[in-house]
């Protein structure tokens, strides 16, 4: 009996105020959906890292021929200068550093060269002598970067130091700028949908005040009394967050397994399956969201 | 049954007390009109019963307990013990007849069959048997109170409150609610009924507490409405 009540009593409500309930599950829609967008944002950020940084190494480019820094004006990097590097590197100072360090052979250096552009017409023309020797260090931690190249910068035969890291900040830079938007949106979207959904069931609780003040009076609880405003709001709540999924499920699905995904390979992008692992936390965040609002707005009809 | 020692009650800072210093007994089964003018302090007394406020100095007693000591989240319990009727019958005006008394035993949790059974029992009791599907606009006033009083009712509380339940009533129609008072409380449960219709209570000759101005001027049994002071 009580719970066909609750549920008779959910139904009259969410009837009678249709407009503001849609307008509460929209609002709670869009909210989660930047929300779950700015966490599949950083999954793919930290996809990437995972794939990328283990495969990114420091390159030190040695002193060619001929070369324009003031570094390289003795000319080409000798035996001695190579094996000095290589003892610097294997030192104890940073062996918590450095992982492996080989040497880059002119030769292997055009191996590779050939490899990646040996189709190419204006390829042919390069010869092994012109491609330019360097020390390959893997690292431990890849951002520990700086305490390498800190290291060899200057020392003699070094040319210069590149981190291949640095070729992929300016996407990550903007991979995390965008999470910042995105995350940005949210909360200005989660307010506005506390304050909607507490306004909503402020709304619901003014219209039925006589029915409300009659229950009390005939000894209904606090709880029973409000329980049935509370499930409206988390109801209202859990259609929006479900929407969310629902939404980023279509896009992840289309936007980027469909086209994105197959027109760039070698990015290993989120998937649909990202998006089921967080379709339960906008879920939580979507009854989290309603429970603070209920607590807000029905603190005052507590009083008996 | 309930009992209030010395009770006042003080609104607003400065104003005067709506009760001032009452005290008063009501035994089990008894039926007691509470009378006055306008602003005597009558709907103050029985909303202190209620528990809908609480008294700024003294103690109130209902069924033995101090409401005092009655935490919060008790108070709904207190008041299953308690039916109330009131001068504008407070009905839901979108339930039917049977939905409006029904709603008393739900908000307590009674199993459907009960409520089945019980409702239509009451309901005839108070005399609106098959009219259970209209709704309160449908109904006469006096009908619509009897509506009201079957809430009250319905769970054979063990007090019931009235607060001017025919003052929006015509006299013969008073009557009717009045005989059904009575006959609920010759079931044993306590009435105490604010009034100041003193044609009804010079009739029933049942106890009388006169309130002026907040203070009790007069506890008579078997007492008339305007007894000399
Ligand atoms: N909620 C309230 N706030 C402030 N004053 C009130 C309130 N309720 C009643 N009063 C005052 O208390 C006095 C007694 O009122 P009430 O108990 O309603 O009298 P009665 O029911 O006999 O007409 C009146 O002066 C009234 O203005
Ligand atoms: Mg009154």
């Amino acid at each position: 009996m009580r719970v066909r009540f609750v549920l008779s009593q959910i139904g009259n409500g969410l009837r009678r105020n249709l407009a503001m309930a849609v307008s509460v599950v929209l609002v709670t829609f869009i909210s989660l959906a930047f929300v779950g967008a700015a966490i599949l944002l950083q999954t793919q950020i930290s996809n990437m890292k995972d794939d990328w940084y283990d495969k990114v190494e420091v390159s030190i480019f040695l002193c060619p021929a001929s070369s324009s820094v003031p570094n390289c004006a003795g000319g080409e990097a000798t035996e001695e200068q190579v094996e000095d590097l290589q003892a610097v590197l294997t030192s104890d100072a940073l062996s918590d550093y450095v992982d492996e360090v080989y040497v880059e052979s002119k030769e292997q250096a055009y191996e590779a060269y050939l490899e990646q552009f040996g189709d190419q017409d204006w390829a042919q023309s390069i010869t092994a002598e012109q491609m330019q020797m360097s020390l390959r260090v893997s690292l431990v931690d890849p951002e520990m970067y700086q305490v390498v190249a800190d290291e060899v910068t200057g020392r003699p035969g070094v040319e210069y130091v590149v981190d291949q890291r640095s070729i992929l900040e300016p996407l990550f830079l903007i991979l995390n700028r965008a999470t910042l938007l995105a995350a940005g949106l949210a909360a200005l979207m989660t307010v506005t949908a506390i304050m909607l959904i507490t306004t909503t069931i402020r709304l619901s609780a003014m219209s039925r005040r006589r029915e409300t003040s009659i229950m009390r009076l005939v000894g209904a609880s606090n709880l029973f009394i409000q329980l049935p405003f509370m499930l409206e709001g988390a109801l209202a709540a859990l259609l929006g967050a479900l929407l969310a999924a629902g939404g980023l499920w279509l896009g992840v699905r289309y936007i980027i397994e469909d086209w994105l995904a197959s027109s760039v390979r070698w990015v290993n992008f989120v998937s649909t399956s990202d998006v089921l692992l967080i379709a339960p936390i906008l879920i939580g965040i979507g009854i989290v969201l309603a429970a603070i609002s209920s607590l807000v707005s029905l603190s005052r009809y507590t009083k008996v | 049954m309930i009992r209030f020692k010395k009770v006042s009650k003080v609104y607003a800072r400065g104003a005067r007390p709506a009760l001032d210093q009452v005290s008063l007994e009501v035994e089990r089964g008894e039926f007691v009109f509470l009378v006055g003018a306008s602003g005597s302090g009558k709907s103050t007394f029985l909303r202190l019963v209620l528990r809908e406020e609480r008294p700024t100095s003294g103690s109130v007693f209902v069924a033995g307990r101090d409401l005092a000591q009655v935490s919060t989240w008790k108070v709904p319990h207190l008041r299953r013990q308690i039916g109330c009727v009131f001068q504008d019958f407070r009905l839901l005006p979108t339930k039917t007849v049977f939905e409006n008394v029904a709603i008393a035993m739900q908000v307590i949790g009674k199993p459907r069959h009960q409520v089945m059974t019980t409702v239509p029992e009451t309901l005839e009791m108070v005399g609106l048997a098959g009219k259970e599907k209209r709704l309160p606009h449908e109904l006469s006033g006096g009908e619509q109170q009897r509506v009201a009083i079957a809430r009250a009712f319905v769970n054979r509380p063990a007090i019931v409150l009235a607060d001017e339940p025919t003052g929006n009533l015509d006299p013969t129609t008073s009557v009717g609610i009045m005989r059904l008072l009575d006959r609920i409380n010759r079931t044993g449960t306590t009435i105490v009924m604010a009034t100041h219709d003193d044609e009804i209570v010079d009739q029933m000759r049942k106890r009388v507490v006169e309130l002026v101005d907040g203070q009790m001027v007069r506890d008579q049994d078997r007492g008339v409405y305007g007894a000399a002071r």
